[in-house]
């Protein structure tokens, strides 16, 4: 199984843990992962903002890319990547000015694209193409006893939507039974975590993780997983600020999903850049079996 | 051209209508006249205002009558208009209909075309397609098809038993099938009616008993239709009646053996889930026909082959058991059909956003029907599933209708039978909060508006606001434990969280599953919402395209039950209509194969949709069903030999058409 | 900054708003809005918005222009999706918040918040160096809101402690490229 790999620009900067637990698991799992040279930042939601077309052109000059690397599907680990880089396909099918336009941009800057590369999200790779019975085949340390909730964001499975269902998916909570470990049901497992909005307008991004944290917190999760680098910042990140807002006193682990995949896979906390995250994770640490 | 020496035999009257300003507004109707004056055979052309109107008529009656004209051409709207009307207009005053033809000046031209002098051109070609057809003409007779007097019934809801009932009280025989152990449909299921609050089981078990006691009825319950064949007047219908296990005529209905069977807890289908039925059951107390019936994947003898107790046959004192029966097919001659099958509720667990099946305490409209139904699972009592009274109760609007993303169609019922509910928590539960979350209220039949102001009355909260999601996320202490209804409140422009303790989803009706398999055994189609096709929108909701075959009900569109009631009538008289005559005639534009030109080389035969043609092993040929024949034409254009035509459009016809309109 | 005064504004703009929407992909959707609000009652941010997005297309649809581009709305939105995906009339909501904010920003006509400040230096970076650089775009931001860097002084000095906030932007090779492809396509956009 080989796919081009877009990293994003979190992947080298708050994500970097997500990158390095990607690749692990990625090898482990016998998926080889070609990232593409020289990608640009795929706009994300703030690009969109302010000039449309503009936007599904540098994108598009991402898909570009990986057209050129071979017949593989794309594949990336941020929600709003995988968006944004979908959604440019999705327009590009339906309009054909559009996309007559997109490809004679990238026509002028030495690039071709025929508009037919599938963009995936790595839980879609993992649970579909790889498989559960083949991911619960490679585990080693199966995380008995630990309740993760798992945290999907909105763009995963919205507004694309082909691989989970929009408002309950629930591929991550089959992959955290996959690893042996305990699935919690919260009613926030796909609501917004606020993206951009703890910058701009932290208030709204900090209730939305606060009744996050606590519903997690109150169903007894031990660790929350999520598939966004964006989602990872708000909620582990800005945690201690939550509780400064709220007068709580979370101290949620949470990590990426890939991270917890690895830790069963018997890969060490080392590899997975375990050592990055702000709020502790030694109490998941040790629930990994010896 | 040969066909030049015909004109000169017959002779052609041509008339011009004006439509008002619909034709005359755009075409030159006096130009047109002029010209087909002057065409070959033609001895009178005359334009009128309003050529479909008595007076419009008369001119063509009177030129048959006092000119002697052999044919006749009415250059106006469409034939699916007035092509009837004119047809019957020549046979009142003798010429036979069928040496009539319409040319249409109107849908195909003057509607259609821009520029006058283009659409003036158009029409005296279209015309003269005609003027040149006509000579060409033959004069045809409907055919006239013996009728089976009997009738059958698909579907034994309120709308069946409607129909069948006006049926056999008018002294004719009527089969009624129904797919479940007994008659009732829907509407037993319910509480009360709107807006009369009358009891549904006690307005419609009077006509349930008349049924299955009537002499004229053969019900045929649990048993279902699985091919139809024939034709208008002469249907020969399979039937498959099922094997309930239990012999029907030693059967009294005594119920001793649904309180023996050691299967108690299977799921009750006629509670929607809320209570329990044994694996022999009577469905419920009030059923026709009372006979049990015995669910051959829930009872351990016919699914694993033996049951230890056998206690059913115990305590059965008839002796009525029968393990060993089996299905059963027959086949029933009939002259007429209804189909009346019904609706579904939309299934709930497609709205996902609302909890249904994930959160407590979200019910659906048929579930909230038997809860507070006194003979239902809680024997009338409004409550959780704690089995305490609710304080607070949410109705949610437009569940699955009205949506691009599951069923456009508003499914008429649900603003109603939703007032219904406030109504009837409010009588058993005077105390309980109640919202009811409309987007329109839509009240508009007799005594519904009347209906909604006294719930406004009754202290309802009417909010204007589609439901965004019902949710267990407390925000606020008050909310804890309870179910959160979130929704814009459109004409406050505040979004309001409602915690409520109770949610009602008024689920629109659907489609039954398997609608679109059924109306191709019945042999019409399904519209775009999914319902059965009916043959005109406005003027012809009960029939359908075949002709003898009619519909009834919401399986046609969903209704209330004063409007199905009423359709059921109908279709009761449009089946009256036909098999109170001893023949029905129809019509002759139909295939005709010359057995001295035909090869016996069965293309024709296959290739035919209605299954009209059938090959006559003795002869070697392919002969035409002449009541099936629909006229449609397949077999002239497939016959190598060019053998079959179809009369009214024969080949000479065809081409004559066409060289008049290249001529002028 | 300019600001609507006049009829003239309101009028001319409200035309070309409003074929602006309906010149979106599936932005002639917005006829068929029932105004049922099932968009709002989804919204996680709709509590603070000036607004309601319903409330949004009404205004559009009605001309009042005014009230749609100094309100707040597109700017708290989240880009959760929520509202398009249970919308019953298919309309694309999240897409035509991101028009509403284009349009703003085209026009000049901002509510003053920091939203608008962010995207746009997000992409000034994205432009520059062909990718995002998070120190930059908060120092840039600070720029403008000097509180911000105190809220989130102590969180950023972690984040950096454990590498996960690289001080200096990334830089990538074919920035002529991306040159090239927004070149063309402003001067398409022009056009339109």
């Amino acid at each position: 199984m080989k796919y081009s790999y877009y990293p994003g620009c979190s992947a080298e900067a708050t994500a970097v843990a997500y990158d390095v637990s990607t690749r692990a698991v990625c090898d482990r799992l016998g998926v080889e992962l070609v990232e593409l040279p020289d990608w640009n930042c795929c706009g994300s939601t703030s690009y969109f903002s302010v000039r449309e077309l503009r936007s599904f052109g540098i994108s598009a000059r991402n898909l570009a890319i990986a057209q050129e690397l071979g017949d593989m599907d794309l594949v990336t680990t941020c929600n709003s990547c995988y968006t944004v880089l979908a959604k440019t396909n999705r327009y590009m099918a339906d309009n054909a000015e559009l996309k007559a336009d997109i490809v004679e941009a990238l026509n002028r800057a030495g690039r071709h694209y025929d508009g037919n590369v599938n963009v995936r999200h790595l839980v879609d790779v993992l649970v579909n193409d790889v498989g559960y019975d083949a991911v619960k085949a490679k585990v080693t340390k199966p995380l008995a006893g630990l309740k993760v909730a798992p945290y999907y964001g909105c763009q995963l499975s919205r507004p694309i939507g082909t691989f989970d269902d929009p408002e309950f998916p629930m591929t991550l909570d089959r992959l955290v039974e996959t690893v042996g470990a305990t699935p919690v049901d919260y009613p926030c497992k796909s609501k917004c975590c606020g993206g951009m909005m703890m910058l701009t307008k932290e208030e709204a991004a900090l209730r939305l993780c606060f009744e996050l944290l606590k519903t997690a917190s109150d169903r007894e999760a031990d660790v929350i997983i999520t598939a966004c680098p964006l989602c990872e910042m708000n909620v582990e990140a800005y945690q201690p600020m939550v509780n400064k807002q709220y007068g709580t006193h979370f101290r949620i682990p949470v990590m990426y999903f890939t991270q917890l995949l690895g830790l069963a896979l018997g890969i060490s906390a080392k590899d997975l850049a375990l050592d990055k995250q702000v709020v502790p994770v030694d109490k998941v640490l040790s629930a990994v079996p010896a | 051209m040969s066909q030049n020496g015909s004109h000169r035999k017959e002779k052609i009257g041509v008339y011009v209508c004006h439509c008002g300003s619909n034709i005359a507004g755009k075409v030159d109707v006096p130009a047109v006249v002029e010209w087909a004056a002057s065409q070959p055979g033609v001895v009178v052309a005359r334009e009128y205002k309003y050529m479909c109107s008595d007076p419009g008529q008369d001119l063509i009656k009177n030129d048959i009558k006092e000119l002697g004209i052999t044919r006749a051409v009415v250059a106006a709207c469409s034939p699916t208009m007035h092509e009837p009307t004119f047809r019957k207009a020549a046979a009142d005053a003798g010429l036979n209909p069928f040496l009539l033809q319409m040319a249409n000046i109107r849908e195909h031209c003057s509607w259609v075309t821009e520029d006058p002098v283009a659409a003036t051109d158009k029409a005296k070609r279209i015309l003269g397609a005609q003027i040149h057809r006509l000579p060409f003409n033959e004069p045809l007779d409907s055919i006239a098809v013996d009728v089976n007097p009997d009738v059958l019934v698909v579907g034994g809801g309120i709308a069946g038993i409607e129909a069948a009932l006006k049926l056999a009280e008018a002294g004719k025989h009527v089969y009624m099938v129904e797919r479940n152990p007994s008659i009732g449909g829907h509407m037993a299921m319910f509480d009360k009616t709107f807006p009369t609050l009358d009891c549904a089981a006690c307005i419609l078990t009077p006509k349930m008993s008349a049924l299955g006691k009537h002499p004229n009825i053969t019900l045929m319950a649990y048993s279902e239709v699985t091919k139809v064949d024939g034709y208008v007047g002469n249907f020969t219908v399979r039937v498959k009646k099922k094997a309930r296990y239990v012999n029907t005529d030693s059967c009294t209905g005594c119920g001793a053996c649904q309180e023996a069977c050691v299967v108690r807890k299977v799921k009750s289908e006629f509670d929607q889930g809320l209570g329990y039925r044994s694996a022999i059951y009577i469905p419920f107390p009030q059923a026709v026909p009372l006979r049990a019936t015995i669910d051959p994947e829930k009872c351990l003898m016919l699914s694993r082959g033996k049951c230890k107790q056998q206690s059913c046959v115990e305590a059965c004192g008839p002796q009525a058991i029968d393990f060993g029966q089996k299905d059963e097919e027959i086949e029933l001659p009939v002259g007429a059909i209804i189909v009346a099958t019904g609706f579904e509720l939309f299934d709930c667990k497609n709205e996902s956003t609302y909890g249904y099946g994930r959160l407590d305490n979200v019910i659906t409209s048929l579930e909230f029907e038997r809860l507070s139904n006194a003979s239902g699972p809680t024997g009338g009592r409004i409550v959780m599933k704690n089995g305490e009274a609710p304080k607070s109760v949410a109705i949610l609007h437009c569940v699955g209708s009205r949506s691009e993303n599951h069923q456009e169609f508003c499914s008429r019922v649900c603003c109603m039978y939703s007032l219904k509910f406030a109504h009837l928590i409010k009588e058993h539960l005077p105390e309980t909060e109640i919202y009811e979350l409309y987007i329109d209220m839509r009240a508009n039949g007799k005594g519904y508006e009347e209906f909604y102001k006294r719930l406004m009355n009754e202290g309802v909260n009417f909010i204007r606001g589609r439901a965004a999601e019902v949710t267990e996320l407390a925000i606020t202490h008050e909310e804890e434990g309870k179910l959160i209804v979130k929704a814009e409140d459109t004409l406050l422009g505040v979004v309001r969280r409602l915690p409520v303790d109770m949610v009602i989803l008024s689920a629109g009706l659907s489609p039954q599953h398997d609608a679109k398999e059924v109306s191709q055994i019945f042999g019409f189609g399904c519209s775009a919402s999914g319902f059965y096709l009916e043959r005109h929108p406005k003027l012809e909701p009960v029939s359908t395209v075949t002709d003898g075959i009619f519909i009834c009900g919401a399986c046609q569109f969903p209704k209330d039950i004063p409007d199905t009631v009423a359709q059921a009538g109908a279709a009761a008289a449009g089946a009256l209509t036909l098999v109170n005559n001893a023949t029905v005639k129809v019509e002759p534009t139909i295939s005709y194969i010359d057995p001295e030109k035909c090869s016996g080389c069965h293309i024709c035969v296959g290739l035919c949709p209605h299954a009209a043609i059938r090959f006559n092993e003795e002869k070697g040929v392919a002969e035409v069903i002449e009541a099936a024949c629909k006229g449609c034409g397949v077999c002239v254009a497939a016959c190598g030999s060019g053998v079959p035509q179809q009369r009214g459009y024969l080949d000479a016809q065809i081409f004559a058409e066409i060289e008049g309109a290249l001529a002028v | 900054m300019a600001q609507l005064v006049t009829k003239e504004d309101v009028s001319r703009l409200h035309k070309v708003f409003l074929e602006d929407m309906y010149s979106i992909p599936g932005g002639e959707k917005l006829k068929l809005c029932q105004q049922c609000g099932a968009c709002s009652g989804s919204c996680p941010t709709s509590y603070l918005m000036d607004y309601t997005p319903r409330e949004i297309i009404a205004s559009l649809r009605a001309g009042m222009l005014d009230k749609v581009v100094h309100s707040n709305t597109m700017w708290m939105c989240s880009s959760c999706y929520l509202c398009t995906v249970r919308c019953p009339a298919g309309i694309k909501l999240t897409d035509m918040m991101y028009e509403l904010k284009r349009l703003a920003i085209k026009y000049g006509l901002t509510d003053g918040s920091k939203n608008p400040t962010m995207t746009k230096i997000f992409v000034d970076n994205v432009d520059t160096y062909g990718r995002n650089w998070e120190v930059g775009l908060i120092g840039k931001f600070s720029l403008r809101h000097p509180s911000v860097p105190f809220k989130f002084m102590s969180m950023g000095l972690k984040l950096i402690a454990k590498g996960r906030l690289p001080l200096r932007p990334k830089s990538i090779k074919g920035r002529d490229e991306l040159a090239a492809v927004t070149s063309f396509l402003d001067s398409k956009e022009a056009v339109q």
